[in-house]
């Protein structure tokens, strides 16, 4: 009984929810089942896009299913090399998901650790931290990454380029971005930091490893939630940009960045799909995870209200 | 007296930010120079690769090429402050000659963006801080968010498909007919050169639209929130009076502050928006350098970017020091 009432009120929640959010509720549902896809990609897919031995180039640029020419093989239609459109697609959004996720989990590390030192012990250490954030943001971290691919590229080769692709985008986006966490962290610390508990805790005889560990970072996680969920749309972003610009995944292994920019050249030859369609996926994508951190900022942060 | 005194700030504060500027400048062209003598070979972009070794060895010890890195680097920076970065591999030439022939078109996309965004986003921005409740400022707002989302390389496509592709009404690549307008080559004086710049710049504007639309908001919201709004609307000022006169005023300043620190986004912005259109440019040359590792080309780029980020920032600094009336009163009074 009690686990039928349970199951009622959460029922009653999931549903008032979507009462209340009807926005949110769409982009949660909408990039719940692209990242679930792209997940299950090598269980979904039909073709293994990566596998250049299975590609025939004579299947090269075929229309999607509901346009004149196509082959009943491909939902989608295929790209220039011949490779399965919706296959490609769903490795590619993996690669992307993959990509900036382990990005912000670096961000997350480096900013988070600076923040929660910062807020914690503040004084010179804090200027340092706060003086080296602000002098990162100013730099702009998309043309950072542009700079130091570009490099890699020019001094090794596109050859070693390819071969790194992965480690090399979520190194440069990981180290890019910490200062919007170490921001975040060190205002939060700063406010926790403050309270009765931690002095409670420090009365305690409690170490300062084990305040800042064990009391003040779980307190904190919220906002950095927030900040995750904007930053893992942002480094989905950059990958796509440093890909279109042949400064990311290789044509042999494209993202949704390398799927657009290869059926960019062939756009006024007709073959539109390679580009429109992941490009599509690509925005559903960021805008649901957009959305969706809009959603959580409401939600988790009482002072910054839908005004 | 007091005006005396608060001139001699205001060029200390001056002093202080150009040494500043200085210094930072000298990092770029020692990371510049650390750059190309780690992936460059400065001989061959001089002589090629058809000289033998034995003559190669030679030619190192004359041109000193052969000398301790300290020596190398102090040439380098003497021979930047004559203009001299090197020489381009791919187009036989100094390499700034080249940088500087792309950029005019470069300037040009960057002027026609900033002068949409700023058309739009002040208008759209100032209505949505006066109106939060109505339709309009929501969907804007709606649609901000919408823009914040799509990557600016696949609104330059998009804009193409429609307005190249189907409807036929403006052209997709290039700069069209330019006009030599001095050392300037200029794509503003033809119909053709006009034509071609109207989808990148609403491209390249369509980034930072969302972003300017809610800093000129939040200014506004700010402003109007104090009590120098509510006595001018208490001494019967007219509405649009007190939004543009007095309230937008001061609300320039974080726009002045802000808007200049996206001086690098607008870079890479630049670079995507001219790889779509293929605009000649100075990313679009950036890219082809990076393609065909013409390393002295790929420096120059980043000392003059270098150089446009703090020519900027310093600039920013000097204009807030302008537009903030409390410092300059600070001395007065």
């Amino acid at each position: 009984m009690s686990e039928a009432a349970s199951r009622t009120a959460r029922g009653g929640a999931l549903r008032a929810f979507i009462a209340e959010r009807p926005g949110a509720a769409l982009a949660a549902l909408l990039f719940g089942l692209i990242a679930i896809a792209a997940l299950l990609a090598p269980l979904i897919a039909l073709t293994n896009p990566f596998d250049l031995a299975s590609l025939d180039v004579l299947d090269a640029e075929l229309p999607p299913r509901w346009v004149q020419g196509s082959d009943p093989r491909f939902l989608l239609g295929t790209d220039a090399q011949g490779r399965d459109l919706l296959s490609a697609i769903l490795y590619g959004t993996r690669i992307s998901l993959i990509v900036g996720v382990l990005a912000v989990a670096i961000q997350a590390a480096i900013g988070v650790s600076l923040g929660l030192l910062a807020g914690y012990f503040g004084g010179r250490l804090d200027s340092v931290v706060s003086r080296a954030a602000d002098i990162q943001l100013s730099l702009s971290t998309l043309m950072m990454a542009i700079i130091a691919l570009a490099l890699f590229r020019a001094g090794l080769g596109g050859e070693s380029l390819s071969r790194y692709a992965v480690p090399l985008l979520v190194v440069v986006i990981g180290f890019a971005e910490w200062p919007y966490f170490a921001r975040t962290a060190r205002a939060a610390t700063q406010v926790e930091a403050a309270k009765d508990y931690v002095r409670a805790a420090r009365a305690l005889g409690a170490s300062d490893a084990g305040i800042v560990g064990r009391h003040i970072l779980p307190n904190i996680l919220s906002p950095l939630i927030v900040v995750a969920t904007t930053q893992i749309a942002g480094a989905i972003m950059a990958e796509a940009a440093l890909s279109f610009l042949g400064l990311g995944m290789p044509v042999t292994k494209p993202s949704l960045g390398t799927l657009i920019r290869s059926g960019y050249d062939l756009m006024f030859a007709g073959a539109w799909w390679i580009t429109v369609i992941p490009g599509l996926v690509l925005i559903g994508l960021l805008v649901s995870v957009n959305v969706l951190g809009d959603a959580l900022r409401d939600a988790l942060d009482p002072r910054l209200g839908p005004d | 007296m007091t005006s005396i005194k608060a001139f001699a700030t205001g060029v200390a504060f001056l002093g202080r930010r150009l040494a500043q500027a200085l210094l930072v400048m000298l990092a770029v062209l020692v990371i510049a120079f650390a750059v190309r003598s780690s992936l460059g070979d400065s001989l061959r972009e001089i002589v090629g690769e058809a000289v033998p070794e034995a003559e190669r060895e030679q030619l190192r010890h004359e041109l000193g090429l052969d000398a301790r890195w300290p020596v190398q680097l102090a040439r380098y920076i003497g021979g930047a402050l004559h203009g001299d970065l090197g020489t381009s591999t791919i187009y036989k030439r100094p390499t700034l000659q080249v940088v500087l022939a792309k950029f005019p078109a470069s300037f040009e996309l960057v002027l026609g963006a900033s002068l949409l965004v700023l058309l739009l986003s002040v208008p759209a921005g100032i209505y949505c801080a006066v109106r939060p409740r109505a339709l309009g400022a929501r969907l804007i707002l709606g649609l901000s968010v919408l823009g914040i989302s799509i990557p600016v390389f696949l609104t330059g496509i998009f804009l193409i498909t429609i307005f190249s592709v189907w409807l036929g009404w403006l052209p997709a690549f290039g700069r069209g007919e330019t006009v030599r307008v001095g050392y300037w080559e200029t794509g503003l004086l033809t119909l053709s050169g006009l034509r071609h710049l109207i989808l990148p710049a609403l491209t390249l504007s369509s980034i930072m639209l969302p972003l300017f639309i809610r800093l000129v908001r939040g200014a506004m919201l700010d402003e109007l929130g104090h009590d120098y709004v509510r006595t001018a609307r208490a001494k019967g000022a007219a509405p649009l009076r007190v939004w543009l006169g007095h309230a937008l005023r001061n609300a320039l300043l974080p726009l002045v502050a802000v808007g200049g620190l996206q001086v690098g986004t607008l870079v890479a912005y630049t670079l995507l928006t001219e790889t779509v259109y293929q605009w000649p440019g100075m990313g679009f040359l950036f890219l082809e350098a990076v393609t065909r590792a013409d390393i002295p080309l790929i420096t120059t780029y980043l000392v003059f970017v270098g150089l446009l980020f703090v020519i900027t920032n310093t600039l920013v600094d000097v204009l807030s020091l302008m537009l903030d009336p409390r410092i300059s009163l600070e001395g007065t009074r």
